[in-house]
């Protein structure tokens, strides 16, 4: 009883960090944000899982590392060297996509209570909390014109689909759950040599400048 | 042991051709490993039923074909690769080469991974391969184009994700073992609702993959800004791969009883992807952004063969291997008429017959064999799979196809002829580039693969192809 609550504490949290990312102007604000976002996901797999099993464990410490840690920091590297201006710059307003994150929120919660849970997640927010950031990860991608928002929005949807995961604690193996944290690691990292590039050949991190190519 | 030699040679290749520091050698390792991963591949495909790391690695019948298709592809590339970068001395190919390499593990995966969570691990690491093979050129139009594939076929992957733990929890049970087989077995007991969540999830991010519409709009700019052999090999292997994980997902709906929910929008996506990459390819200045059309029709044809169900199956694996090495043949002829040209757009390209005779023959017959003109192998899949139409009385759909093929076939035929016939005009540049063995002959050998296909499928060859038909058609 006192873990389901903790961890629906934990998923409310989640949520309020989405609607504060969406709201944020600084790019500092919200590499930090998608930085906190990941060390609470990481703690989940202890609660939701078996607390004594050595892989929730290791699942955990490596999560809340990489996502906490090392990625927030290649993330700032990326935008020190970039030396852009720190905001955000939005296609759509702060306030009109907080309102979206919100109803996208609601919908969510929606959705998910008409889909069959098994008993022992039928009290859990992580479906809902899963849609959620999901959808905020999107709002992210496109409504923000710099290259590295755009890539912290990847970084959200991916925060998203791990709550998802934590229905599978049991079901998923190890080894895979190695594998996606090592390709959203890869994946970041390619990701940030390409913003260098980005930077360095059209002096801007503005993607709208990425326009040369279409029909 | 094979199947986990079949994935740690070019890995290890890859490190070896890291290590050389030579730009004029490195590429030799390319050939040298695609010769091994052929061999083994020959060996895998004829073995009973290999297996590794307890059933997480093994060959389905469908893998065989995706294998036998890429690693014929890979060799073809590998040998052009070499003669591309004689010409390409200006660049360095330090991070090219190995690339490649890794590429070709990582799909390899992806065919022999029996696992959905795997699969997935494997179809991400092959995208973030490819990722620095398209920014080759590094010109502001392929770093943008590196971006655009990166983000969209990211978020379309983390989608697929989604979609395999959405599947993953349909099939929740006492045994949760996520191997196809076990699936596959388990799957009348699954959570229907769930199940089409996942299947949903599962065909936006495999059909990013792919490039099916509306999903696609990475791949005109990938495939217009990459390397001829890298469109080459993201057209006939990669996009097979995410074909091949699609099909194994949707063959697990439909042993769960989903197959006319599946099927419905297998070939509703497919009809879309045909009919828009019709209607972008009539008048494109582009041509590499022409074959970039040309692929998203044909992911179209293979997702619509495969939801008609039936002998479409075997078509669509049939059309598979066809557009596969078409593909590889349409590619790098043009690749190699975009390097005697210095030009791909197609005001400034003409008379390519005078200029490259073997690469302009060899894009003009590409063009017939695509747009399936008899006798080259694509005529016959594309024959079977409007058939099937017909015969399931889906006239909508099979005239529907009939006609965008027709469209296709002029809009396209237009441009190509206007590219290959005439004289080059007196302002077109002059580059030092001229039809050599290297770049000339493997594209020579795959329109003449193309070719057997289409007027004898060998014997051995059709066997796998029945086989890989039977297995998906099976219901356990």
């Amino acid at each position: 009883m006192l873990r389901i609550s903790a961890v629906n504490l934990l998923l409310v949290g989640v949520l309020l960090l989405n609607l504060f990312m969406l709201g944020t102007s600084r790019i500092r604000a919200l590499i930090q944000a998608a930085a906190l976002q990941g060390v609470v996901l990481g703690v989940m797999p202890l609660l939701v899982g078996d607390p004594r099993s050595w892989n929730a464990g290791f699942i955990a410490i490596a999560t809340v590392l990489l996502k906490g840690s090392v990625i927030p920091r290649m993330l700032r590297r990326a935008l020190r060297e970039a030396q852009i201006k720190r905001e955000v710059e939005p296609l759509i307003g702060f306030v009109p996509t907080m309102l979206l994150g919100a109803s996208g929120t609601l919908l969510s919660i929606a959705f998910a209570s008409g889909l069959p849970l098994e008993p022992q997640h039928r009290e859990l927010l992580i479906v809902p909390a899963s849609f959620s950031t999901v959808l905020t990860g999107f709002l992210l991608l496109t409504t923000r014109i710099k290259a590295i928002t755009q890539a912290i929005g990847y970084l959200v949807l991916e925060n998203g689909i791990f709550i998802f995961g934590l229905l599978l604690v049991e079901a998923m193996p190890f080894l895979v759950e190695i594998g996606v944290l090592l390709d959203l690691f890869v994946g970041i990292f390619v990701v940030s040599i390409i913003i260098h590039h980005i930077n360095r050949e059209f002096a801007s991190l503005d993607t709208r400048r990425l326009a040369s190519l279409k029909e | 042991m094979l199947l986990l030699a079949l994935i740690a040679l070019p890995v290890l290749a890859a490190g070896v051709a890291a290590a050389i520091a030579s730009d004029r050698w490195r590429p030799h390792v390319l050939p040298a490993a695609a010769a091994g991963h052929l061999a083994l591949s020959l060996m895998a495909i004829s073995a009973p039923r290999p297996s590794s790391l307890g059933g997480w690695l093994a060959l389905d019948p469908p893998g065989r074909l995706v294998l036998l298709l890429l690693s014929v592809l890979f060799a073809i590339c590998a040998v052009y690769a070499v003669g591309y970068l004689r010409y390409r001395r200006e660049l360095s190919n330090r991070v090219f080469v190995p690339c490649l390499l890794i590429f070709l593990g990582m799909t390899t995966l992806v065919v022999c991974s029996q696992h959905l969570g795997l699969m997935w691990v494997a179809v991400e690491a092959s995208t973030l391969a490819t990722a620095p093979l398209i920014y080759f050129n590094r010109t502001p139009r392929s770093i943008e184009a590196t971006w655009k594939y990166l983000l969209v076929g990211s978020v379309g992957i983390a989608l697929a994700l989604l979609g395999s733990f959405v599947l993953a929890y349909a099939s929740l049970g006492e045994d949760s073992s996520l191997l196809f087989g076990d699936l596959l077995r388990r799957a009348d007991h699954m959570n229907r609702s769930w199940l089409r969540v996942a299947f949903v999830l599962l065909l936006v991010g495999y059909g990013t993959k792919m490039g099916l519409a509306p999903m696609h709009t990475w791949k005109p700019d990938a495939y217009g800004e990459a390397p001829g052999v890298v469109g080459a090999l993201l057209a006939g292997g990669l996009t097979n791969c995410a074909f091949l994980a699609l099909v194994r997902v949707s063959h697990i709906c439909q042993a769960a009883g989903e197959g006319v929910y599946t099927g419905r929008l297998l070939v509703f996506l497919g009809g879309l992807s045909i009919a828009v990459a019709a209607v972008f390819m009539v008048g494109q200045r582009d041509f590499k952004r022409m074959l970039a059309y040309s692929s998203i029709e044909h992911m179209g044809i293979l997702v619509l063969g495969v939801g008609l169900g039936g002998s479409g199956i075997f078509a669509s694996l049939l059309h598979m291997l066809n557009n596969g090495l078409t593909k590889g043949v349409l590619f790098l002829s043009a690749a190699n008429i975009h390097r005697a040209f210095d030009s791909k757009s197609v005001q400034d390209v003409r008379g390519a017959m005078r200029r490259v005779p073997l690469s302009g023959t060899l894009f003009l017959f590409g063009f017939f064999a695509i747009t399936g003109s008899p006798p080259f192998g694509p005529f016959v899949s594309e024959f079977l799979i409007v058939s099937r139409a017909f015969a399931a009385d889906r006239f909508l759909v099979g005239g529907g196809v009939l006609l965008l093929l027709l469209v296709v076939f002029i809009g396209m035929g237009r441009t190509v002829l206007l590219m290959v016939q005439g004289l080059p005009s007196p302002e077109a540049r002059r580059t030092s580039y001229h039809d050599g063995l290297l770049t000339g002959l493997p594209v020579a050998f795959s329109i003449a693969l193309v070719l057997l296909l289409g007027l004898h499928i060998p014997v051995p060859l059709e066997a796998l192809l029945r086989d890989a038909a039977a297995y998906l058609e099976m219901i356990p």
